[in-house]
């Protein structure tokens, strides 16, 4: 289990039920398991509606911005970024009206 | 956990997209507002004195240019005299609660805020004409409808110019588009930072230049409350798809974005616009008339128009008439099988929009010193454009009681949605 705080932002949040942030244990290992198993856990747990619009292939869709302890993941190594306990994660969707 | 490219200290936050650069907040924050300060300055968007509306929606962009442009305007002392301008659709649930936003922006800001309504200015809000016209066309009027509400805005708060939050990607987007149609007028158009030569109030872009990524991620660093909800009536289905290419090549090479913009740029730079227009055949096929006149105004409403009148009015009417596809359709057959008249008298068009002189009226009214140039007298009570049973004083508190007393201003009584026509002077 890795207790990770998940947040949803810019419309993200209409997809996960109107949540916009979440603590949850996760069953993956912490420092083993990473981003790409992360979102198809969420997709397959948390999403509420509409899963093509959260996920594309292995990775988020396109438009959506991530965020891993405040700073953009792809500074963290995207897909391949380690979870560790306690990681801040946030998801805002770009793709709504401006 | 990498270091800021920049100032090598701080931790990096950000991935820059333009340049690929990985900088911290405050590196970030410096190089955002500095590049669109050169934009500014480079392509000569401001005057000093300038009255400049922000059109804003509540929305992340608009949100982040009222921040910008308040923030730049103190630090290089523009001199620049910055107002929020909204349109309110009337779209419950919708844009009532983006102009919540818009309005608690105001006090962030201190920064005065008018709001125009669909309701006050053609006495239909877009909740009512969805019920007429069904999904499909909507958009069509909505679009009219708000540029023509954002001039008249701008023209009552004496202001000479509207910049508005389209970013680097809502333009590649909208160059994608405009090269699927083959709409060559409209791809000149919209790649232009600044437009200043139609006859209406001059508009620009500052975040023509500015990816939507950093705009979302500088509202987010500096906690800007912004509204993020997609409009209830718009599918936007053939705009959606040009938006995932778009994202999805910006995936893979993120300069994607400028330089389709650049293309839009290149391709509309071999032909002027005059003759692009004159000489572009498919404007007749979509029934446009062939004679264009230049820079006139409408003969209902005054706007100005390149017919002899204006699609808000020609839109107008159709709802009045219970006709929506008189100006959505081939509106000349239309106005033939209906035995409908360009030149019909006014008082069978129903509720028509008040005449763009009275507007100058009003605004002359309220602040002498706003109105830039002298106003002309409205024309002669019952010619067109006048409304109908709309004094052309249409200042007077019992004018504003009629039109709240019309139902004009929609149900819900709470503060964006005061904007009626006596609420609309107050600034």
């Amino acid at each position: 289990m890795v207790s990770l705080e998940l947040r949803f932002s810019g419309g993200m949040e209409l997809l996960f039920g109107g949540t916009k942030a979440v603590t949850v244990d996760v069953p993956l290992k912490a420092g083993a398991a990473t981003m790409r198993d992360l979102l198809p856990w969420m997709r397959d747990h948390l999403l509420k509606e509409r899963p093509e619009l959260f996920m594309d292939g292995d990775s988020v869709r396109p438009g959506i911005l991530v965020l891993i302890n405040d700073a953009d993941w792809e500074l963290e190594g995207d897909l391949e970024y380690a979870l560790k306990a306690s990681d801040e994660i946030v998801f805002i969707s770009t793709l709504h009206g401006g | 956990m990498p270091a800021c490219q920049r100032c090598t200290t701080a931790r990096a936050a950000l991935k820059r997209p333009k340049t690929g650069e990985s900088v911290c907040k405050a590196c970030f924050y410096l190089a955002f507002e500095t590049e669109i300060h050169e934009t500014i300055t480079t392509n000569h968007l401001f005057r000093r004195g300038e009255k400049v509306a922000i059109g804003a929606s509540g929305g992340k962009d608009s949100t982040v240019l009222a921040h910008v442009l308040h923030l730049l305007n103190q630090r290089y002392d523009y001199g620049l005299d910055l107002v929020l301008l909204s349109v309110d659709e009337g779209i419950t649930g919708y844009r009532d609660d983006s102009l919540a936003t818009v309005q608690r922006n105001q006090v962030q800001y201190g920064l005065p805020l008018k709001i125009v309504s669909y309701g006050d200015l053609y006495g239909w809000t877009m909740d009512e004409i969805v019920a007429q016209v069904g999904l499909k066309n909507n958009c069509t009027f909505c679009g009219v409808f708000r540029r023509q509400a954002l001039d008249r805005g701008a023209v009552l708060l004496g202001v000479d110019h509207i910049v508005t939050g389209h970013n680097a990607d809502d333009i590649a987007e909208t160059v994608l588009m405009n090269i699927l149609r083959g709409d060559i007028a409209r791809l000149q158009r919209c790649t232009s930072i600044l437009n200043n030569n139609d006859g209406t109030i001059k508009r620009s872009k500052p975040f023509k230049y500015t990816y939507e990524k950093e705009i979302v991620m500088y509202a987010y660093f500096k906690n800007l409350d912004y509204f993020s909800t997609e409009c209830i009536y718009a599918p936007q289905a053939y705009r959606g798809y040009a938006r995932t290419f778009l994202k999805d090549l910006e995936a893979i090479r993120p300069s994607a974005i400028l330089d389709i913009i650049h293309s839009g740029e290149a391709f509309a730079a071999p032909s002027d616009p005059p003759s692009a227009k004159t000489t572009a055949a498919p404007a007749h096929a979509h029934g446009e008339k062939p004679a264009q006149r230049d820079a006139g105004e409408c003969e209902r409403c005054g706007y100005m128009s390149s017919q002899r009148v204006c699609k808000a009015c020609v839109l107008l009417e159709g709802l009045n008439r219970g006709l929506p596809r008189l100006g959505i359709g081939k509106t000349d057959r239309l106005r033939r099988r209906h035995n409908l008249h360009e030149a019909t008298s006014p008082e069978t068009l129903g509720r028509t929009i008040e005449h763009m002189a009275n507007v100058r009226l009003e605004a002359a009214r309220a602040s002498p010193a706003a109105a830039a140039s002298p106003p002309t007298p409205p024309p002669p009570a019952g010619a067109a454009g006048v409304g109908v049973g709309e004094p052309s004083t249409a200042l007077s508190a019992p004018s504003a009681a009629a039109a709240t007393a019309r139902g004009v201003g929609v149900a819900n009584n709470d503060a964006p949605r005061l904007a009626s026509r006596g609420a609309l002077m107050e600034l």
